[in-house]
């Protein structure tokens, strides 16, 4: 599987946030995308999983399948889509069977979240829900990841299991892109570099 | 349609424990029925003639005030983000939604207005029948309020502007709803009315999940 970019353009409130850039990842790469705040990382991310339209310009999956990108992904924004009321398995357990895909229980073994498993989401810290939104990868077990600064409250240890998880997963022919500010996941095999407002 | 009823069963469960719309909408309903005879008057007869139609007042009103959660907090916390990626077409995501709604909301408090009513003097007889037209009618009540839900999804204030997107569609629930709950007092019956009134249920759940979905669809722009 190849995903590409074409000569992407992508307008915000009248703004172009980026114009005219193309790449293309391959299965089992991982591509950093780097550029200064407001440069369009998140803006080229929400695009790909088919939340924001493409100015200009296209983006496939080839070979075409049945599944749109949008369904081949899993995009980890800023939000986390988790419910405070519900506990930490039943959240993933719901992802899991919206998304579709991998066993909720082995979702949460990566990231530790097991011991809170019964616990409600509000009483996690923002490392732990952060823990359980990347958990949420494995419970959707799509091919393409997009990872909006995915390192953002993470502990050391936590930042060690996720490199560990994105190995694994390009081991297995996934594709990841992540927006990133210093130190990255693993060597990147590409890197897109956005260059901020014109 | 695993995925249908797994998003229909948490927003019940959501419903259940974050608590509040049902409670608050049951409160409302009361408040507004206690608050009648002090406008206009204590006089039995008078209230007794006006019950039905206050009570379908109370009815879309209290529905009108639970709508602009509906889509919101999965807006804000980028739920709705995923839910559009996800497996289950964006339109039965709306259905789900509106039909957790109906569950929740609509179809208990339909069922507890007729005998709010009899605070108004609504005659003992009539309660059946009002009650039946109302749960007919609330199923019509939530499809078209999560339209409103959908559209206003992503507003801030989006409660102010729900009355003025859905109260002219429920005005022919309210002229029908009626008409069904008074029924026993026309030469026909309440039967074509009843049957009219299912038909708007019906014709809004067939518009409702591209309506809703069209206008969720605006907010990934």
């Amino acid at each position: 599987m190849k995903l590409i970019g074409n000569a992407l353009s992508c307008e915000r409130n009248g703004r172009v946030v980026f114009s005219g850039l193309s790449f293309a990842v391959g299965a089992g790469e991982y591509a950093e995308l780097r550029g200064p705040n407001g440069s369009g990382k998140s803006s080229l991310l929400r695009l790909l999983a088919g939340l924001v339209p493409a100015m200009a310009g296209t983006v496939s999956a080839e070979p075409a399948g049945d599944l749109t990108l949008p369904q081949l992904s899993h995009y980890i924004g800023h939000h986390d889509a988790l419910k405070n009321v519900m506990t930490v398995r039943e959240n993933i357990r719901f992802w899991a069977q919206m998304l579709g895909g991998g066993e909720p229980a082995e979702a949460l073994h990566p990231f530790k979240m097991e011991r809170l498993a019964d616990d409600p989401v509000q009483l996690l810290s923002a490392g732990q829900r952060r823990r359980l939104s990347l958990s949420r990868l494995l419970a959707a077990g799509r091919p393409v990841w997009l990872l909006d600064e995915p390192m953002t409250a993470l502990d050391v240890e936590s930042q060690a299991t996720l490199s560990g998880i994105v190995d694994k997963h390009l081991a297995g022919g996934g594709i990841v892109l992540a927006a990133i500010h210093g130190e990255g996941l693993r060597r990147p095999d590409h890197i897109i570099t956005l260059k901020g407002a014109a | 349609m695993s995925g249908f009823g797994s998003l229909l069963w948490r927003d019940l469960v959501l419903m259940f424990r974050q608590g509040g719309s049902l409670g608050a909408a049951v409160s409302f309903m009361l408040a507004f029925v206690v608050m009648i005879p002090l406008a206009i008057g204590p006089d039995q007869a008078t209230l007794s003639r006006l019950a039905p139609g206050l009570m379908w007042l109370a009815l879309l009103l209290a529905v009108l005030l639970t709508t602009e959660r509906m889509f919101q907090q999965d807006h804000e916390d980028g739920s709705l983000d995923l839910l559009a990626t996800g497996r289950l077409p964006l339109e039965l995501v709306c259905l789900a939604k509106a039909a957790a709604h109906w569950l929740s909301v609509s179809l208990p408090l339909s069922v507890v207005a007729a005998p709010v009513g009899i605070l108004l003097n609504l005659d003992t007889p009539r309660i059946l029948p009002v009650m039946l037209a109302m749960v007919t009618g609330s199923l019509a009540l939530s499809l078209l309020a999560s339209v409103a839900g959908a559209v206003t999804a992503g507003l801030r204030r989006g409660g102010l502007v729900v009355p003025l997107l859905v109260l002219p569609l429920y005005v022919p629930v309210l002229i029908f709803g009626i008409a069904a709950s008074t029924g026993d007092m026309n030469p026909s019956g309440a039967t074509p009315a009843l049957l009219v009134l299912m038909a708007i249920a019906l014709v809004s759940l067939v518009i409702q999940p591209w309506a809703a979905a069209a206008a969720l669809r605006a907010y990934f722009r």
